[in-house]
């Protein structure tokens, strides 16, 4: 690796600067894995209640269809909550701001 | 282990920060899935269609509001009667 992409402020060793970077780097990674995972098997969860009501040898084309369309709306679910969410969160936050708590 | 050498001071703050930020983003996903899955049983009573019933999307666009409304109120209620 050349010295050129090194920070010039930087004045920890370029090895220890790699170091950082693979712990940030394998923090949100496995961050990332768990929040995906989490997703997936609350939705798991959900669709199959929703959809394979009597389970047989395999799942029907109708299951199928309905695990589909579930997909969509638990995302979309998932979508309207995060953004609901987070407005509310920075709609307090501002309201917190402008009268001084008591 | 114990071969690796020490970060410097200044790096070790910044992990210390970049940890704590990576922390509270965490937990705001956390609160996220639990208000999407508590909705979703909620809201959503009929079998998975192309879209959302018009009951199903006035519940779910009103959920996390009345929950968080639901919670400040009760905490409102708890430190009225320990006023009186």
């Amino acid at each position: 690796m050349s010295d050129f992409f090194k920070n010039p402020l930087s004045t920890s060793s370029p090895d220890s600067a790699a170091r950082k970077q693979a712990i940030m780097d394998q923090v949100r990674n496995e961050l990332a894995q768990a929040n995906a995972q989490q997703l997936m098997n609350n939705m798991n969860e959900r669709c199959f209640k929703a959809c394979v009501t009597k389970p047989g040898d395999s799942l029907s084309s109708s299951e199928q269809t309905c695990l589909t369309r579930c997909l969509d709306r638990f995302m979309d679910t998932f979508n309207a909550v995060s953004r609901t969410y987070v407005a509310r969160l920075a709609k307090e936050r501002s309201e917190s701001d402008s009268t001084p708590s008591l | 282990m114990a071969d690796v050498p020490k970060f410097d001071e200044a790096t070790q703050k910044e992990l210390a920060n970049f940890l704590e930020k990576e922390q509270t983003q965490a937990k705001l996903h956390s609160t996220i899935h639990s208000l999407t899955t508590m909705c979703w049983d909620k809201c959503i009573t009929g079998t998975p269609s192309t879209r959302f019933s018009r009951g199903e999307e006035s519940c779910l666009n009103h959920c996390v509001d009345r929950f968080l409304d639901t919670s400040i109120f009760l905490v409102k209620q708890i430190q009225d009667r320990r006023d009186h």
